[in-house]
């Protein structure tokens, strides 16, 4: 426990702070970026991006070394690996484009294709004298063992700016994520939008490389933007939401994995990610599991109340456990079944309504208001007294509710 | 092509093949159900369900891995289409929050247990090991009639055999069903059809391949089959049975070419290592796909015209 204090308060050395401001960073910047490609539904081209990056890394490494360099500075295996996912987006636009293929197939075989290649990739560098300690594995599964203040700036700078460029194209691509017709139509080069959206995301990945790996990257690019989702309604929000879930999650995870062994760090940012989002599935009010049940227990609850009252007003027995609980627990009706006075006066009650509301769908011309007779909505809400009035002059006078049947 | 090549290569074609075509043929229909992207998400998952396997049984064997990926396959699809209710989430976003979350599940696991003295590491499952399955008693053609011989084929080779005369065995019984649900669902079922069962069990057919083509090619690879071959014999034609045959042929090809590129590729070349042969399978799959894309007779999206699809 005090590990993971220490380590929460970047007090658990050097490196530890480092991954932790480093991951932090990472998580604002991919949630960000991430959240246009999920408003535009096409969360999994990131997917796709973040495995073409791998046959760069390789061929950034074979010709750094041939040009007689170490191969291993980051700066350019990461140059490398933007280039091929840059590749892999033009090729899956154009496939989508050109071709009947749907753009699902076109995402899965670029992944699969460019994935393949950068395998083929390493073991020819496995094969080179150079290659044998170059450790180009570690961009898979991601490792932050060694990482150097250098990283976490290549990580701070790419970030801020890709956060920058999705703040100031938010209102385009906003147009594009809910309505490309009309962005189309009032102008905007569409595709052009969707490739700059990609290519932030492509931008996030390349930077996120060394430190999660390419197939977790993923996660950081797609989950915040589906758990800020369920907070809000706003484009614009979901940006803000998703960039402090995943910093929380990058900061969080890298706080855990340095607190205690054998924790690798990109795996558990993405946990904690998930933890987020299924709290956030379970608990969210509006969108949330929880408060849609709650929603739906209330609607049951009144569909029975006014069930049950109509059939107290036509002298009906009430049979049905629930509804019967539920106008006793309101002091309505006895265990057995009786009307109180209460229950008979809401009973009365409820039938007038049912009454008015059938004059008022007889007699009235407005079906945006008649429409709205749901069997639960008073008649109150939707019509101004003076019409009431007039429904009352034509039902005629009121009618004493009968004793109850077990009064009789 | 004597004795070296029937110890050395004969059974990693034969076993390449036989993953490639397992996967091409609900590759197919996925393509058709635009689902291609169920195999992305059914192969990541398989890394967890080996892992659970392994903890649970304590050994490396095939079955219970088998087993388990499939098992961890089938509760990725019922999480995914539970967020996807639940959540109101588009599928693809459910999808990415589902897989990843497992791999990473997965190689937390793998690392939190000590399996430095069983073959189980990530690299191994996400790139395959094509070229170890050698089969080191052959001593040329005449071994195949040698039973002795025979008894020590790779296990892997009796599996993905098995895994894929079921998968054509399940393709052609249920021929007429597949085609009707993946052209017209509310006509299949009104004929009485169970085509939301159908449609799960095409999935669950998916996974076994993706699970028994996993030993041979590793898990990323796998995708690149279910996709590649039948995307592109999709741009040949326009009737399913041809394009099934299309994409077997497709995918044959590419486990052959692509063996051999690699195999033997880099002695062309003047290197002395062969490469990753799962690796050089998914992009000769690649530059099948890119030709179709380029050539293929129907390529083109019905109602775009000549100039608009040269633009």
């Amino acid at each position: 426990m005090t590990a993971f204090l220490d380590a929460l308060l970047l007090q658990a050395g050097y490196n530890a702070a480092l991954v932790a401001i480093g991951a932090g960073l990472l998580g604002f910047a991919a949630g960000s970026s991430g959240t246009f490609l999920f408003l535009r539904k096409r969360a999994l081209v990131s997917d796709a991006v973040a495995h073409a990056t791998l046959p760069g890394v390789g061929l950034a490494f074979i010709l750094m070394v041939a040009l007689g360099g170490d191969g291993r500075s980051l700066i350019g295996l990461l140059a490398g690996s933007a280039v091929t996912a840059w590749i892999g987006l033009l090729l899956i636009e154009w496939i989508a484009r050109r071709t009947r293929l749907a753009e699902d197939a076109a995402i899965g075989a670029v992944l699969g294709v460019f994935f393949g290649l950068g395998i083929v990739l390493l073991t020819v560098i496995q094969a080179m004298s150079a290659g044998r300690q170059a450790g180009l594995e570690s961009f898979l599964l991601g490792s932050t063992a060694g990482m150097l203040f250098q990283d976490a700036v290549v990580i701070a700078v790419g970030g801020t700016l890709a956060v920058l460029a999705t703040w100031l194209l938010r209102r385009p691509m906003t147009l594009v994520a809910f309505d490309s017709d009309y962005a189309a139509a009032i102008g905007y080069d569409v595709r052009r939008i969707d490739l700059l959206m990609m290519g932030l995301v492509m931008a996030v990945s390349v930077i996120g490389l060394k430190l999660v790996g390419l197939i977790l990257i993923v996660a950081m690019l797609i989950i915040p933007p589906v758990t800020a989702r369920f907070w809000t309604d706003r484009s614009n929000r979901v940006i803000w939401i998703a960039g402090g879930v995943g910093g929380a999650a990058g900061y969080l995870g890298a706080v855990l994995s340095a607190s205690a062994p054998d924790l690798p760090t990109g795996p558990i940012i993405v946990l904690v990610a998930a933890a987020i989002f299924v709290v956030s599935l379970l608990f969210a009010p509006e969108r949330g599991v929880l408060a849609a049940v709650l929603r739906h227990r209330r609607f049951q609850a009144r569909v029975h109340r006014r069930q049950g009252l109509l059939a107290l007003a036509a002298q009906h027995l009430i049979r049905e456990p629930y509804t019967l609980r539920l106008l006793a627990r309101e002091g309505l009706v006895r265990p057995d079944g009786v009307p109180t006075e209460a229950g008979r006066a809401q009973a009365a009650k409820i039938a007038r309504d049912e009454r008015r509301w059938a004059v008022a769908r007889e007699i009235h011309q407005d079906a945006g208001l008649t429409g709205r007779y749901d069997g639960l909505t008073p008649i109150e809400e939707v019509f101004t007294t003076d019409e009431i009035a007039e429904f009352d002059r034509r039902l005629g006078p009121p009618v004493p509710v009968n004793p109850a049947v077990g009064d009789a | 092509m004597g004795a070296e090549f029937v110890q050395f290569s004969l059974t990693p074609i034969l076993i390449g093949t036989f993953a490639a075509i397992a996967c091409a043929l609900p590759g197919n229909f996925l393509i058709l159900r635009r689902q291609a992207l169920i195999g992305d998400a059914i192969s990541h998952v398989v890394l967890p369900g080996i892992v659970v396997a392994f903890l649970i049984t304590g050994i490396v064997a095939a079955i219970p891995m088998l087993l388990g990926a499939a098992g961890a396959a089938i509760v990725a699809v019922i999480l995914i289409e539970a967020i996807r209710r639940l959540g109101n989430i588009e599928p693809g976003a459910a999808m990415g929050v589902v897989f990843t979350t497992m791999f990473a599940a997965g190689v937390l696991i793998l690392e939190q247990t000590d399996t430095s003295r069983v073959h189980l590491d990530v690299e191994h499952a996400l790139m395959g090991n094509l070229e170890s399955l050698v089969w080191f008693r052959a001593e040329g053609w005449h071994s195949l009639l040698d039973p002795a011989a025979l008894a020590t084929l790779p296990d892997e080779l009796g599996r993905i055999a098995v895994a894929c005369a079921i998968i054509v065995a399940l393709t052609l019984v249920f021929w007429r069903w597949l085609k009707i649900a993946t052209f017209d669902e509310g006509f299949a079922q009104a004929l009485g059809i169970p085509a939301a069962a159908l449609g799960f069990g095409l999935v669950v057919t998916a996974a076994i391949a993706a699970v028994a083509a996993f030993d041979a090619v590793g898990s990323i690879i796998v995708i690149a089959m279910f996709i590649c071959p039948p995307a592109a014999a999709r741009l040949m034609t326009n009737r399913l049975e041809h394009q099934i045959w299309w994409s077997v042929a497709f995918a044959t090809l590419s486990a052959v070419l692509g063996y051999v590129f690699a195999g033997y590729g880099p002695l062309w070349f003047g290197g002395e290592n062969a490469v990753s042969a799962a690796g050089m399978i998914a992009a000769v799959s690649g530059v099948i796909l890119g030709l179709a894309c380029l050539y293929g007779p129907h390529r083109g999206r019905v109602g775009v015209g000549k100039e608009e699809a040269a633009a």
